[in-house]
């Protein structure tokens, strides 16, 4: 099953058009969205959760159409994190409990406090005071503990240190234990979603670029460092995208296409998606 | 058992995966029956993609390396004697290629290279039964 199913989804603004974009995150796995600001991730995200309105397509959560009366009920089992955590100011950590409570029926204090501990939330101290990584964290806390089965998080990491992010990384690492657990996560920070991904979906000016397993765009793509002059020798459609200084080029080529006894070297996420942003420009 | 899963390696990690647990048989740290850890679990502890980990596992099933059962995991097959030295014979013929390769910028010949190898032969021998 497919914890998220979109469907030829189109959502127009004036001067910037999404879709129409067609994308599956199978149930257990982890997805990373990617893109530069203003390429379409949180409308993506807005429309799955059905917060904006949509010119065209269909979009199923956890089996259910995000437009049925159903799903209402389901966002029980949904956990979503966005890039600012909103609580009201004067809440403290044990405020934002109880009235998670009355919110969430299968609300877990336990897990709730568990998880103040493990990130070292203080309890009692109000919201407004807590640093950025405190309010993420404890967004992410509350998201975690509605016991749901799904996460999805837009810009969760950004703005944090590379000590926290790693924890809350961890985090999605370990939720996703259970089979029928999933994340979507968007971020710009590649390396992030390069480290626990089991999907990446590039999403550019508002179109998909690409959705791929990750270790299979890391073996298909290499990079390869060559005089300006030999870089005509390969083949023309081994080519993804290109790179000339004075000293060189720099090319990320198909490992299929090119001659074997080429001396490739290994890639990763980012060189990937500029290599793809820069050479869709050109075109 | 030790996993070591380097990302700058050029082999792609399932084939990591897939060529250390299979050491592990081969070597005889793993025997029959032998339950492996489960495909999710494996994942999440090494923090690789729960489909790659698969993958890895697929192809030793394929392979003949371990079984598979629905629902309660995977386990190592019955040691193929045949095929460990099948593999060993591989490596065998692997080495003795890069010995060639290298044996042509020393200058040295066929001959040479078996006047090394019985030499050295004979001591490893010597060694053995003294």
């Amino acid at each position: 099953m497919n914890a998220i199913e979109i469907n030829g989804l189109v959502r127009q603004y004036s001067g910037f058009t999404l879709g129409s974009l067609d994308l599956a995150l199978p149930s257990g796995s982890i997805m990373g969205l990617v893109g530069e600001n203003g390429a379409g991730k949180s409308t993506t995200i807005k429309l799955i959760m059905n917060a904006v309105s949509r010119d065209a397509g269909t979009v199923s959560v956890l089996g259910v159409s995000n437009q049925d009366a159903a799903f209402t009920a389901l966002k029980e089992d949904i956990g979503v994190v966005l890039d600012e955590a909103y609580f009201p100011e004067v809440m403290s950590a044990k405020n934002v409990g109880s009235v998670m409570k009355n919110t969430y029926r299968k609300w877990n204090g336990k897990v709730y406090q568990d998880y103040l501990e493990r990130f070292s939330l203080p309890p009692d101290k109000a919201f407004r005071d807590y640093s950025r990584g405190m309010k993420m964290k404890l967004a992410i806390a509350a998201a975690l503990s509605h016991d749901p089965k799904l996460l999805i998080l837009d810009e969760a990491t950004s703005g944090l240190d590379p000590m926290v992010r790693d924890d809350i990384l961890n985090i999605f690492n370990d939720f996703t234990r259970q089979a029928d657990h999933s994340v979507l996560l968007s971020s710009h920070i590649v390396s992030d979603l390069e480290k626990i991904c089991d999907y990446i979906a590039f999403i550019h000016g508002g179109r998909l670029l690409f959705c791929e397993e990750k270790d299979r765009l890391l073996e298909e793509y290499a990079l390869v460092r060559l005089p300006k002059e030999r870089l005509a020798d390969l083949p023309e459609d081994s080519i993804i995208g290109q790179k000339c200084s004075e000293y060189g080029a720099q090319a990320l080529v198909l490992r299929s296409r090119v001659p074997e006894d080429l001396p490739l070297e290994h890639t990763n996420l980012e060189d990937i998606i500029l290599f793809l942003a820069r050479g869709d420009q050109k075109a | 058992m030790n996993i070591i899963i380097s990302n700058a390696s050029t082999k792609p990690i399932y084939e990591q995966i897939y060529g250390q647990i299979k050491n592990c048989i081969i070597s005889g740290e793993l025997t029959e029956g032998d339950a492996l850890p489960s495909i999710r679990g494996l994942a999440k502890d090494l923090r690789i993609s729960v489909i790659t980990t698969a993958r890895a596992y697929d192809e030793l099933e394929k392979d003949g390396f371990i079984n598979s059962v629905a629902g309660k995991g995977s386990y190592v097959a019955e040691k193929n004697l045949q095929l460990v030295r099948e593999e060993q014979l591989k490596q065998i013929e692997q080495h003795i290629n890069e010995i060639i390769s290298l044996a042509g910028p020393c200058g040295l010949d066929e001959e040479d290279i078996t006047g090394m190898l019985r030499l050295m032969w004979d001591e490893n021998h010597r060694e053995e039964k003294p």
